[in-house]
């Protein structure tokens, strides 16, 4: 293991820790505005539609939009199983068979 | 049940089991392309240890492949994972008074499926940080797991066999419905992912995620103030 690696590898977990940390560690002890409040609690949906919804409707590099993936044409019916059945296994595993089939079968 | 360590065990692995198990995929195909990259096993476990980020570590993959600095590899790191202060702010607002070192701990381990699984557990009703805490270090434990066996057995897996290389799509929109708890949630999921589209066309990188979290939570909460100040209006005049 080469010390350049090592440097780089701990650079990196500094740089993933200190965001990760500061929040918790000191907003936790004061009172924060309601405003403040009621946008966080908005947050956690808002990142995964970014995260998501991007990745299913765009492709290549640079990106441009597309509608014709498989991965997109597969989270329609993984969506509904996640809305009926509200369990993470379940849509994990059914999203999984589904886009092997899909693979498989040759549909796209 | 939920106060004792075991109790605290047994929610945390009852909550998080279906991220390990989709983890493991994932990381296979971490392993490999590390691998392929020139990393070892141990080379590997290093990283995911002390990094422990998905999209980060992927991006970090393929700049060493490609043969970039190591103050380059940092900086776009610090650029992926920068929307985690969003995430520990938000489980700062839940855990508010509880003890620095246990929220430092909880802290480490924050990524985007610890982060969901926890706040999906925070809405629905009690979720001691214990819980939490054990929920997200065996998320982690998973994480570092399975990279270190992509990065040994991996080149013997191919990542398209059992539809493994969607696990991670799967996950996130079982998470997304979990989230959508009214009105002003889908609005807010809505605007995120019209701003993040827009913002994925644009830029090149991960840059269109804050972009996107940012204008989805700015416009959720605008309406639901306008809402809210429309309301009054009504009654004031009556």
């Amino acid at each position: 293991m080469s010390a350049e690696y090592m440097i780089l590898v701990m650079g990196m977990g500094l740089v993933s820790f200190v965001p990760r940390w500061i929040p918790l560690f000191f907003l936790s002890r004061r009172k924060m505005p309601a405003l403040l409040v009621e946008w966080l609690d908005l947050i956690p949906v808002s990142i995964l539609a970014a995260l998501l919804v991007p990745y299913l409707i765009t492709a290549g590099e640079p990106r441009v939009l597309s509608f014709t993936r498989p991965e997109l044409a597969v989270a329609f019916p993984t969506l509904l199983v996640a809305l009926w059945t509200r369990s993470l296994g379940v849509t994990l595993v059914a999203g999984m068979v589904m886009f092997w089939l899909a693979g498989k079968t040759g549909w796209f | 049940m939920q106060g004792t360590k075991e109790g605290s065990f047994v929610a945390g692995a009852k909550a998080i089991w279906p991220i390990c198990v989709g983890y493991f995929p994932l990381g296979l195909a971490f392993g490999v392309l590390a691998e392929k990259a020139g990393l070892s096993g141990m080379h590997i476990f290093f990283m995911s240890s002390l990094v422990f980020a998905g999209s980060g570590q992927f991006i970090a993959v393929s700049m060493i492949d490609a043969g970039a600095s190591v103050l380059a590899v940092i900086m776009t790191t610090f650029m992926v994972n920068l929307r985690h202060l969003l995430m520990s702010s938000s489980l700062a607002v839940w855990y508010r008074g509880q003890p620095r070192r246990r929220l430092s701990l909880l802290a480490c381990f924050i990524v985007d499926e610890t982060f969901a699984v926890n706040t999906s557990r925070l809405k629905s009703g009690a979720w001691p940080l214990g819980a939490a805490i054990v929920a997200s270090f065996l998320a982690y434990a998973a994480w570092v797991g399975s990279t270190v066996l992509g990065g040994i057995f991996g080149r013997f897996i191919a990542p398209s066999a059992f539809g493994i290389d969607y696990a991670m799509i799967a996950m996130f929109i079982c998470l997304l419905v979990f989230q959508l708890n009214g009105f002003i949630y889908l609005i807010a999921g809505l605007a995120a992912a019209f701003a993040g589209t827009l913002a994925a066309l644009w830029i090149p990188g991960n840059a269109f995620i804050v972009v996107g979290a940012v204008t989805g939570a700015t416009t959720g909460l605008l309406l639901k103030r306008m809402a809210r100040i429309s309301g009054e209006q009504v009654r004031e005049e009556r």
